[in-house]
């Protein structure tokens, strides 16, 4: 029952993860593109997340954390940047 | 205990389907939208319960698989439940900024001016007064 639960996420992300590049290659403003490319973060880690749980080792959550932070870290320089003209004043 | 383990191999697999769907949802908001602050909704709910949803479904499998709780996926949930709101609200800064900036057209037109004594980060440099702000910088 798991395998068809599993498989179902995996597709429900692929196709999310699709949608999110629509919107970050269309635009129109560069707020949209840092909305997707955060979005895309998410969904990244929520693939990593069902790989872990396919594979049955616990060893890719520390991945998923890791990325989960640097997304965060990411995103708000990218808004910082456009905000105030640099990242670290 | 085989109840058990079907109880939670269900469990774990309602989750991680609702999970899935929510994720897919969130994604179809943020294209399906027609403007930035409406597509700021989609995401929220990809990230609080798709990946909730699909991080709980990991804690119940690990617990059917290993018979051991596991508590690290909790941890990126309580983060990234912690970051959304931050950097959601990061966006919509710089959204409105675009706007005032006339780069970006948004649908009501360039947003009004802050008054004389507002607090509004984005519109204005700081000065003295703005929390944060001391007067000897």
């Amino acid at each position: 029952m798991i395998e068809y639960a599993l498989a179902f996420a995996f597709v429900a992300l692929a196709i999310a993860l699709a949608m999110n590049l629509w919107r970050l290659l269309r635009g129109p403003g560069v707020g949209d593109r840092i909305l997707a490319l955060d979005t895309m973060v998410i969904n990244a880690i929520g693939i990593i997340v069902l790989a872990g749980i396919a594979d049955g080792s616990g060893t890719s959550f520390e991945a998923a954390m890791l990325l989960a932070m640097v997304g965060f870290v990411g995103t708000v320089a990218y808004c910082k940047f456009l905000l105030r003209g640099d990242i670290i004043e | 205990m085989i109840g058990n383990f079907a109880f939670a191999e269900l469990l774990a697999s309602a989750l991680i389907v609702l999970g899935g769907a929510f994720a897919l949802i969130g994604s179809w908001g943020l294209v399906r939208l027609p403007s930035l602050m409406e597509r700021l909704h989609g995401p929220t709910k990809a990230s609080t319960l798709g990946l909730g949803g699909m991080l709980l479904g990991s804690v119940a499998f690990f617990q059917l698989v290993e018979g051991a709780w596991t508590t690290h996926e909790l941890l990126v949930s309580v983060f990234l439940f912690v970051t959304a709101p931050i950097a959601a609200n990061m966006i919509a800064k710089v959204h409105l900024h675009q706007l005032k900036l006339g780069k970006t057209p948004g649908p009501a037109g360039p947003p009004a001016e802050p008054g004389p004594d507002s607090l509004w980060a984005t519109y204005e440099a700081p000065h003295e007064g703005t929390p944060g702000c001391f007067a000897e910088d």
